[in-house]
Formats: structure tokens, sequence, C-alpha cells
């Protein structure tokens, strides 16, 4: 069964994008947390931060490893979930709504053509987990 | 590598069916975790938790010049053993690295059980056999008759208690005995890899599905845990226990790994001897352990640096560390840098933070026994 929900687009690095118009919201999949195990520490960018697509934008930590978080679309970052800094485990445990990490107002976005639906995501794991 | 080429442990399965997280360990499909990193943790710290580690290797030296090999290739004292107890040790390198790190049991006045990584196990039987040519001891790489758990937390002993008559509160640390479980022969040592206290038991492989449920059936009511690869290297890192590939290698010298107390020089000539006595005169590099003193997690790699921001040495292996809460590590650094007390910098990505070298281990038990 898919944990993968459909309305989002999705990463070859494991992040979701969820978009709204020009604005979009960013976080990592439950393939994603589950691989890392309990999430102990989120590095994020600050409100203000021109990302690009494919730009490294922090880093999550869980007991056992680190990952890089990586930008699925090109803008300037508008908020961050700063309820991390205290309960960074809410990643593992609501990652496609409480655990979202930042949401960015999109500078390109056609880039979203570039990104993976929900089938390609999970085809994707498969392929890479085999 | 696909997982279907992978070894597989007797338990296997029951790792799939639990739904296990899964890695390739050193050529092994085993369980990362079975739930969360940190209840499995805690369970070793506060009640008990079991885990599979049959990926282990098993090697048996015996016969009249059995002592005489293992006295050569390792450079703890072999003869120091008595029957029924076990001793750490490592295969050392004509340089004074190691070939690997290891128990040594001591069956039988001439009989010894070697339990290796499981990465290293043929290496290690290629290595011993190369060199038995000199002794012609009787060697054999016997893994695949083993399966081994690892029952560790300070209710294990009752968890024992409870399926068993075995006589396991008295057994000493690093000692075993050879007895029967739930009708399956046993060996038992008092032993583990987690700095709590805990016993370790080789069966044989197809009784180990049922003494695995069986004491995670008799552990419930003590709070048990499956515990998987996660949570063994964060409770062995708060214990400053080495981890071949990261604290220990062959290019690393025993001595510099701060093994001196299984370096006994005295016992006579063995390989590497010349290079460790060469190394504890003029020591290159120490390896410490630290906390940070700014937050930040140091990781295996990670760069050190002294106060003049000049890389002098790297992390070995770090976290946060889930019983003490504060991000703890270990590194190698310049013998002037090794002192408690001695503060240098951390390469975390971007920051360089501040860090202070401590006395390990960072968790300590008690022991009665």
């Amino acid at each position: 069964m898919s944990q993968t929900p459909s309305d989002l687009k999705y990463t070859r690095e494991h992040e979701w994008i969820r978009l709204d118009g020009n604005q979009a919201e960013i976080g990592i999949t439950f393939h994603a947390q589950k691989s890392l195990g309990d999430i102990v520490y989120v590095e994020l960018p600050s409100v203000g931060d021109e990302l690009e697509a494919g730009e490294e934008f922090g880093t999550i930590e869980s007991v056992k490893a680190v990952s890089s978080l990586f930008s699925p679309m090109s803008g300037k970052v508008t908020d961050i979930n700063s309820e991390l800094a205290d309960r960074p485990e809410t990643i593992n445990e609501d990652c496609y709504d409480e655990g979202w990490l930042i949401r960015v107002a999109l500078s390109e976005p056609d880039e979203q053509d570039n990104l993976l639906d929900d089938e390609e995501y999970d085809q994707f794991v498969l392929e890479e987990t085999d | 590598m696909s997982s279907t080429t992978l070894n597989k442990t007797p338990l296997h399965d029951w790792h799939l069916q639990s739904g296990a997280f899964m890695t390739d360990f050193g050529g092994w499909h085993l369980p990362v975790r079975y739930q969360s990193d940190k209840i499995e943790h805690q369970a070793v710290r506060e009640t008990v938790g079991l885990f599979d580690v049959s990926h282990m290797g098993e090697l048996l030296v015996e016969g009249t010049r059995a002592v005489d090999l293992l006295q050569y290739t390792t450079c703890n004292d072999i003869s120091k053993i008595p029957v029924g107890a076990a001793r750490y040790n490592a295969l050392t390198t004509p340089e004074g690295g190691a070939w690997d790190d290891l128990l040594v049991y001591r069956l039988a006045e001439e009989r010894y059980l070697l339990v290796v990584n499981a990465a290293n196990q043929d290496r290690d039987f290629n290595w011993l056999q190369e060199q038995n040519s000199q002794f012609g001891a009787s060697l054999h790489n016997v893994g695949s008759n083993y399966a081994l758990l690892a029952l560790q937390g300070p209710l294990a002993a009752d968890v024992l208690e409870s399926i068993s008559d075995l006589s396991v509160r008295d057994l000493r640390y690093y000692r075993f005995l050879e007895g029967e479980l739930l009708g399956c022969p046993v060996l038992l040592s008092r032993t583990g890899y987690t700095a709590s206290d805990g016993f370790e038991l080789y069966l044989s492989p197809q009784h180990a599905e049922t003494i695995w449920t069986k004491l995670l059936e008799a552990g419930v009511s003590f709070g048990i845990k499956p515990c998987g690869l996660s949570a063994r290297d964060s409770l062995r890192l708060e214990g400053g226990l080495h981890l071949y590939g990261h604290e220990l290698d062959q290019d690393i010298s025993l001595y510099e790994a701060g093994l001196d107390w299984i370096i006994k020089p005295e016992k006579g000539d063995f390989v590497g001897k010349e290079a460790l006595l060469r190394s504890r005169e003029n020591p290159q590099r120490r390896l410490v352990g630290f906390q940070m003193q700014e937050f930040g997690i140091p990781r295996h790699g990670f760069p050190v640096l002294n106060q003049e921001e000049q890389t002098v040495g790297s992390v070995t292996s770090g976290l946060l560390s889930p019983t003490l809460n504060t991000p703890i590590g270990m590194a190698y650094v310049p013998t002037e840098l090794s002192k408690i007390g001695s503060t240098f910098l951390v390469q975390v990505r971007k920051r360089r933070l501040a860090a202070a070298v401590v006395a390990l281990p960072f968790y300590h038990i008690s022991r009665s026994t």
C-alpha cells in the first residue's frame, strides 16, 4: 500500500512539494523519514533566502545518519517550520503535514515539469531499494 | 547490492515480517531498527533489548599449537585466559594495526573460539591460515554453525531466569557457561557491545527462532524490545567501544587507538610487536572522546582543526547521545590535543564548532559481578 499522497510532487532526493499557485510547501517523504529513523535535528534556511532548484537548503539528522535537503524548485523562502527546532520527531510522526520544512514563493513555476508524480516516485523508490 | 545476494541470518524472515527497516551491513541483510532507534536504545539502558547478531563470524582454533598460533597473531596474552572466560583482543598487522578486533573464548585447555567482525571474517581466516603454516594448529571457519543473540540491559538476567534454571545471575562479566535453554544447547556469556549489563547466546541456527521468540515472549513483562544495528551503534558509542572501520583499522596503531590494555609485549614475540613498541614511544595521534561545546552533531569523517584552524585530525564516530542528550564523538587528534579538557574545532559542514576532550566512556555502568 502506498504511503505517497497523490496531490504532491516528488524529487529523486526524497523531498515532496505541495503546489498552490506560485506558493509551495516542501518536506521529506515517508520513505525518507523511515530510512533516516528517529530525527533529532533539522537545519533550515532563513526566511528571505533565495533557493535554486536542486540547491542544498538544509540538513536533517537522525540518531544514525545525516541527510542533505535539496530544493525541488527555485524561489524565495517565505516561512520555515520553527516548531521543528523543539520537536524534530514531528517529521517522523506526520511527514506530509505537520512535519513540513519550508514554504517558498516560486520564481520558476515551470520547473514542476521536472518533478515526479506519486506513482513515478513509488516506482523510483522500488527501483532504488531493490 | 541487491538484497537477494546478501547473507541472511536464521532470523531474516522474522525481521522482514516484523517490518524492520533493513540494510546491507558487511555483506549481510540486517535490521537497522524495528520501530524507533531511540526507544530501542532506551530499552537497553533501562530495561532490556534483544539483538540478532548472527552475522558475527566464528573461528575455532584447536590443538596443542592453538595457543602458539594465537599468541603470535594477537596482541593480548592468550595464556592468561582461564577456561570458561573470554577476552577482548585484536589480530595485529605487522605495522601494529588491526586486521580485526575480536573476542577469544577459551572453551577448553586447547580449544578457542574467536568471534570476529562479519566483514573481516574471510580475511581473518586467510591470514590465520597463512600464519598457521609455522604452527599447525587446527583452524576452522565455523560461522555457519552459530546463531548469536545478544540480550542486553539491566533486566537481561531477569528475562533469562524466568525461562531457565541456568545460574545466570552468578555468571561473572566476561565468563561463560554451557548448558541448555528450553532444551536447546547454548553457550551463554556475560558479554556485550552496549555498555549495559547483558548476555550473548551462541546457539545452533536451527534453534535461533525458537529462542528468539521465547526470549521476546518472556521479556514482555520486563519491557523488552527487539533492537537493530542503529541502537547497537549508539549504545556502543556511548560506551566508548571501538568499531572496526571507524576507531580501528589496519593502518591505525592499536596503541594510538587507546587499546594499550590489550597490548602485552611481555608475553613474547607477536606480529606487529616492534611497530607497537615504537608507536608507544612516539605516538603521532591518539583516539579521544569529545563533547561539543557549541551545538552541532559530529559525524564520521568530519575534520578536526586546532585553534589555528589547521586540519589536524578527524572524527571517527559521532551522534546526539540518546542517553546524555548531548552531541558526543570520538576522533583521532595529535597527542598534544588529547588530554582531557583540551579543546579543538570540529568542522560540521560549513561551521567550525568548539569541542572538548572528555574521559571515555561517555556512559558507564557500575558492575557488581
